[in-house]
């Protein structure tokens, strides 16, 4: 019994160790603050060559190189909106995972909420029609239907 | 809308969605375009690969041309080092980036397989790489007399690429046209 909570812990100290081997090579940083930045950042920039992976875990050579490149302007005093503008520069929009909001990538930005609307609408129209044909099947019975209708269940009645 | 009609709205959906899934197929996702088509050649300030000078961004001008991003560490450079040969034996002015690679080396390679380069600024760190937004050899660029970017072709320079895509827009800026 020990034995098994033993590898369970063992197990949950593994899944504890992941992010930790995401990164590849360490940096100091004069300002704990500077670090969190560096996370961030690198984890929101693109890999222009590996392109579905950030620039945190990539090993490409050019991922290396923007990480360098990262580390040395947050050392320098340069702002978030200040890096990203120079990578902009040099790589285009691309190598943000956010991209700014313009004329290219309002469909981007904008897909999203108009198919979340798009569903609700057909969601609401699909409830909306099935009630109508609630209502029209409910119909009232007439009195001679009503009667009818009587003499029935009381046939089966007799019947069981 | 006619109730019959609306039994269709999934096959055009259908035949939307495939439309687009097709071209999708024929699309490269690794195909970016540069940030910096018609925008200047950046600033730089670097020696020049076997000789004793340093290399700046008025040493490229006069004239359209290409700059070829190679290195020797780079296959795909060995694949298209034949043909750029044979472009500037045609007389085509090819100018070359030496990129993150060792002057030895490069040297070696020129030597070795000849040199289709009226002169390599040797980008030892990449800074130069940097500025031009280069993500990996090899990378061929357009330039025009002036040394504005018109054009970045990533991947290997061979006949179909030259011929399809590059001399049309060169010869349009040999021309004296103003944009490809």
């Amino acid at each position: 019994m020990t034995r098994r909570l033993l590898c369970l812990l063992g197990l949950a100290l593994l899944a504890l160790s992941l992010p930790v081997a995401a990164v590849i090579e360490t940096y100091e940083f004069s300002d704990p603050a500077l670090e969190e930045r560096y996370q961030l950042l690198s984890a929101e920039l693109r890999c222009p060559k590996c392109q579905n992976q950030n620039i945190a875990d990539s090993n490409a050579p050019i991922s290396k190189d923007l990480r360098k490149l990262l580390h040395q302007q947050l050392e320098a005093g340069a702002s978030d909106e200040e890096i990203l503008d120079y990578m902009v520069a040099r790589y285009g929009e691309f190598v943000r995972y956010r991209p700014r909001f313009d004329g290219a990538t309002a469909v981007l930005w904008l897909a999203p909420a108009l198919l979340v609307l798009a569903g609700v609408a057909i969601a609401l129209l699909t409830l909306r029609g099935r009630r109508r044909q609630q209502t029209e099947d409910a119909v009232e019975l007439s009195a001679a239907e009503r009667q009818r209708l009587q003499q029935l269940l009381d046939k089966t009645e007799h019947d069981s | 809308m006619a109730p019959r009609l609306k039994l269709f709205i999934p096959l055009i959906l259908f035949a939307a969605m495939a439309v687009f899934l097709f071209r999708g197929l024929s699309l490269n996702p690794q195909e970016l375009p540069s940030a910096l088509i018609d925008r200047p050649l950046p600033q730089f300030e670097l020696p020049a690969l076997g000789q004793e000078r340093v290399l700046a961004r008025e040493d490229l001008l006069g004239e359209p041309a290409l700059l070829n991003v190679w290195a020797t560490w780079c296959v795909a450079c060995r694949v298209e080092h034949p043909y750029l040969q044979q472009l500037a034996d045609s007389g085509v002015p090819i100018y070359g980036v030496n990129y993150k690679d060792e002057d030895g080396a490069a040297g070696r390679w020129l030597a070795e397989l000849g040199n289709p380069y009226r002169f390599n600024i040797a980008d030892r760190d990449g800074t130069l790489g940097l500025d031009l937004g280069v993500y990996g050899a090899p990378e061929t660029y357009l330039l025009d007399a002036d040394g504005v970017i018109r054009y970045r072709h990533v991947g290997v320079v061979d006949e179909r690429v030259w011929e399809t895509i590059l001399q049309p827009r060169y010869l349009q800026l040999a021309a004296g046209g103003d944009t490809p």
